[in-house]
């Protein structure tokens, strides 16, 4: 048993790392947030200084040679700085897509930065299933004509293509019949609304007004991309638990530099036993978390370890996120503390790609012999 | 032992329930949920309705303009402003500073601000805590020296709600730092718009302007608005923390706010079903109204007590801890009801006659209320100093 990492890997980590204290710092990251949602330079910075958008993908595609383990570790890193940026949405989900398809040209242009993708499953009334889509997607000469809503599409706004299910056949609920396309943001039918999102990150609604697309833009087989879907997604849910480890362990770090610092009733608070346990929680929710994020990493693609990992963590970020703010007390509640951002961040990862009570409900079915 | 309150009680309840009905404003109703902020002239408007019926200080003696109810009336009343989801009536004036002044002040201070407190003239905030001072309140460093007939304060405060609309606000200010702590500290009514103060917005993480830093530079203060004597600031400010406990449960708010919760699980789908026929999500409520009425009947006993004549004590404590965990419990599961819809950020949308909406309009302000009601368990005396008072005074550990 070996999890250690490669040269290579720990200088994709540090070289991130630094180039994120040097550029990145809680300041920049809020500017972003308040202006456009993401940073185009940073981007390129991210393809062109780091090349980190070609982490996970293999050298013949003019990647570094890695995989999930590389999502991994450059998502811990994005996590421990709240980064805006879409790595998640067009490397691990875009760049995934485009891997299990045989897209090269896609991951060319994903590597280059050029290509920004969004992913377009969640549906206003489809909770955290992604089999529920009512989004139709119809035959129309060559290609496709789309009508439907999507929700909270995360990064949609500045994503240069969104990949969108829809369903071509079958039941609302059902599995079968789902199919995927990759779709321009500025194709004709595609409305959006854009807003900002409480943790300072951007998404959309989308809207498909009949929109028409060419044959090429579907993704896999017609009526059969479900378990495409669904691996991809388990893929994005691993790496977002890595995001939620390096989020973990700012909480505990920023709570326990915080109670060193702070005084009352003469003493620094760290030293109330009452936090001191508090804090020990924090710190362990933080190496359970690392734990699970490495164990759903290594046994990709297996649906109940990622299930067992979102779940897991999950409940971490609720406890240290609320205990990050209480031990801070009033100073926990401003705009101004980066700690605010890193509860906000905790708050949302909690729910996406399904909450704890998601996992907990799809580990018991896989686990416990029910049809997930 | 009776359970039921009496016929006079549930006339009591009948009456305020009319009133309600018939009088508050249609304008407020909704505000909230529908994405927009309570104005100053929002908790005037509706202040100025119960005070013009003679209701709005419902604690205080009948000669200063109290209604003269009883302990149950009180309760039974802010239960009822609770259920209709009124805009709440602020206490830093009515509840907090009012008591002081009546129980300390000089007649010339009663005949002074009460009135104005009572018709809503005067808006009152709280200047309490500072950036040293928080938990160790006593720890106060904000100093008010001598200068014949005046004070000359200089010091820093935060926290403070609502600064921004005050007229007065009072404070807690060191006037003898020889001695201990808690034996220096005088209580000062500062008029707002004296030249040396400077309000500056803190913006909390729901992205809401509440909360204030108040700086204070060479302010004049009278001495004449000074209650209680020198350095006997102390005893007013334990005495307002022992007083103004009613409420402080907020029962009829989280039973108003389970409500809402339980109306949005129905309303969010869950596969083939509604979110509330959820066994996971069914049970998390169930054991939220557990806590609940665990809450409100530890209320109830506090208030039989207080009925047969018995003081207040400690308890307090424990319905402040109880109460705020389970107004946050709701507000986590609110966030947890609705699901995708709690990302969008609201203050951002813009023009809200976009034809698209977003998501249901109970999700609006699932995420930013979260965050914003972990305050509840930080101020007032954290949940942590609250435990350590029932520790000490309770359990005499």
């Amino acid at each position: 048993m070996d999890f250690s990492y490669t040269e290579t890997q720990t200088m994709v980590r540090d070289t991130l790392a630094r180039f994120l204290a040097d550029r990145y710092d809680h300041e920049t990251r809020m500017k972003i947030a308040r202006g456009d949602g993401w940073s185009p330079d940073i981007w390129k910075a991210f393809a062109e200084e780091l090349g980190i958008l070609a982490a996970p993908f293999s050298e013949s595609l003019g990647g570094l040679g890695g995989g999930a383990v590389e999502n991994m570790i450059v998502m811990e890193e994005l996590g421990k700085a709240l980064v805006l940026e879409p790595y998640l949405s067009t490397v691990v989900i875009g760049g995934g897509f485009a891997r299990e398809t045989g897209r090269t040209d896609l991951i060319e242009s994903i590597i280059a930065g050029t290509t920004t993708t969004a992913f377009a499953w969640a549906e206003p009334k489809g909770r955290f299933d992604p089999a529920n889509i009512a989004t139709a997607a119809k035959k129309s000469g060559g290609g496709w004509a789309l009508s439907g809503h999507k929700a909270v599409v995360r990064d949609a706004p500045f994503a240069s293509h969104l990949i969108v299910t829809a369903r071509t056949s079958g039941g609302q609920r059902e599995q079968a019949g789902v199919s995927l396309f990759l779709v321009e943001s500025g194709a004709k039918g595609v409305v959006r609304r854009d807003y900002p999102t409480v943790d300072g990150g951007r998404a959309s609604e989308v809207y498909f007004e009949n929109a028409e697309v060419p044959g090429e833009a579907l993704l896999g087989e017609a009526d059969g991309a479900f378990p495409l879907v669904s691996r991809i997604i388990d893929e994005a849910t691993t790496a977002l638990c890595a995001e939620a480890v390096g989020v973990l362990r700012e909480l505990h770090r920023q709570t326990q530099d915080y109670a060193q610092q702070r005084k009352q009733f003469g003493q620094p608070i760290s030293k109330f036993q009452v936090l001191q346990h508090r804090m020990v929680d924090m710190f362990m929710e933080a190496e359970q978390a690392a734990s699970m994020a490495l164990m759903a990493t290594l046994k990709l693609p297996d649906p109940a370890a990622v299930s067992m990992a979102k779940a897991k963590i999950g409940k971490g970020l609720t406890l240290s996120g609320q205990e990050a703010i209480q031990i801070h007390g009033g100073m926990g509640m401003t705009d101004e503390l980066a700690v605010g951002h890193y509860f906000k961040r905790a708050t949302m990862i909690e729910s996406q790609f399904g909450n704890t009570d998601w996992h907990l409900g799809r580990y018991e079915a896989l686990a416990f012999g029910e049809a997930a | 032992m009776d359970l039921s309150f009496s016929p006079e009680d549930i006339a009591f309840r009948e009456e305020v329930r009319r009133f309600i009905d018939e009088n508050y404003p249609e304008h407020l109703k909704g505000k909230l949920d529908e994405g927009e902020e309570w104005s100053k002239e929002d908790y005037l408007s509706w202040h100025r309705i119960l005070g013009k019926k003679g209701w709005v200080a419902p604690a205080w003696p009948t000669e200063y303009g109290g209604p003269g109810w009883s302990a149950t009336q009180r309760y039974i009343f802010s239960e009822e402003l609770a259920r209709a989801d009124t805009i709440p009536i602020l206490p830093f004036g009515i509840s907090m500073v009012a008591p002081v002044i009546y129980t300390f002040g000089t007649p010339e201070q009663k005949a002074r601000f009460l009135p104005r407190i009572l018709s809503g003239e005067d808006w009152w905030c709280q200047g309490y805590s500072e950036p040293g001072a928080g938990s160790d309140l006593a720890s106060l460093r904000t100093k008010a020296e001598r200068d014949g007939d005046h004070y000359i304060v200089n010091g820093q405060k935060t926290w403070t709600t609502l600064a921004q609309h005050a007229d007065w606000g009072f404070f807690l200010v060191r006037t003898d730092p020889s001695v201990k702590a808690q034996e220096g500290i005088s209580f000062l009514l500062i008029d707002m718009k004296s030249p040396g103060i400077t309000v500056r917005p803190i913006i909390t993480l729901g992205g809401e302007h509440e909360v204030n830093e108040v700086w204070l530079e060479n302010v004049r203060v009278p001495v004449e608005n000074r209650v209680h004597e020198e350095n006997k600031g102390w005893t007013c400010a334990k005495f307002l923390l022992a007083h103004e406990r009613t409420g402080i449960a907020g029962v009829a708010r989280s039973k108003r706010g389970i409500e809402k919760l339980r109306a949005i699980a129905a309303a969010e789908l869950d596969g083939d079903r509604s979110l509330i026929e959820n066994p996971f999500f069914k049970r998390k409520i169930a054991e939220l109204e557990i806590d609940l009425a665990a809450l409100e009947f530890t209320e109830l006993r506090g208030l039989a007590a207080l009925a047969a004549g018995k003081p207040p004590g400690a308890e307090s404590s424990l319905l402040k801890i109880k109460g705020t965990e389970i107004q946050q419990r709701i507000t986590e599961l609110t966030l947890e009801a609705v699901g995708h819809y709690g990302a969008p950020y609201f203050r951002g949308l813009g023009d809200s006659d976009n034809e698209h909406a977003i998501g249901p309009d109970y999700a609006l302000r699932a995420a930013p209320t979260y965050f914003n009601m972990r305050k509840t368990s930080i101020y007032g005396g954290s949940n942590e100093i609250q435990r350590g008072i029932i520790a000490k005074m309770v359990l005499g550990l």
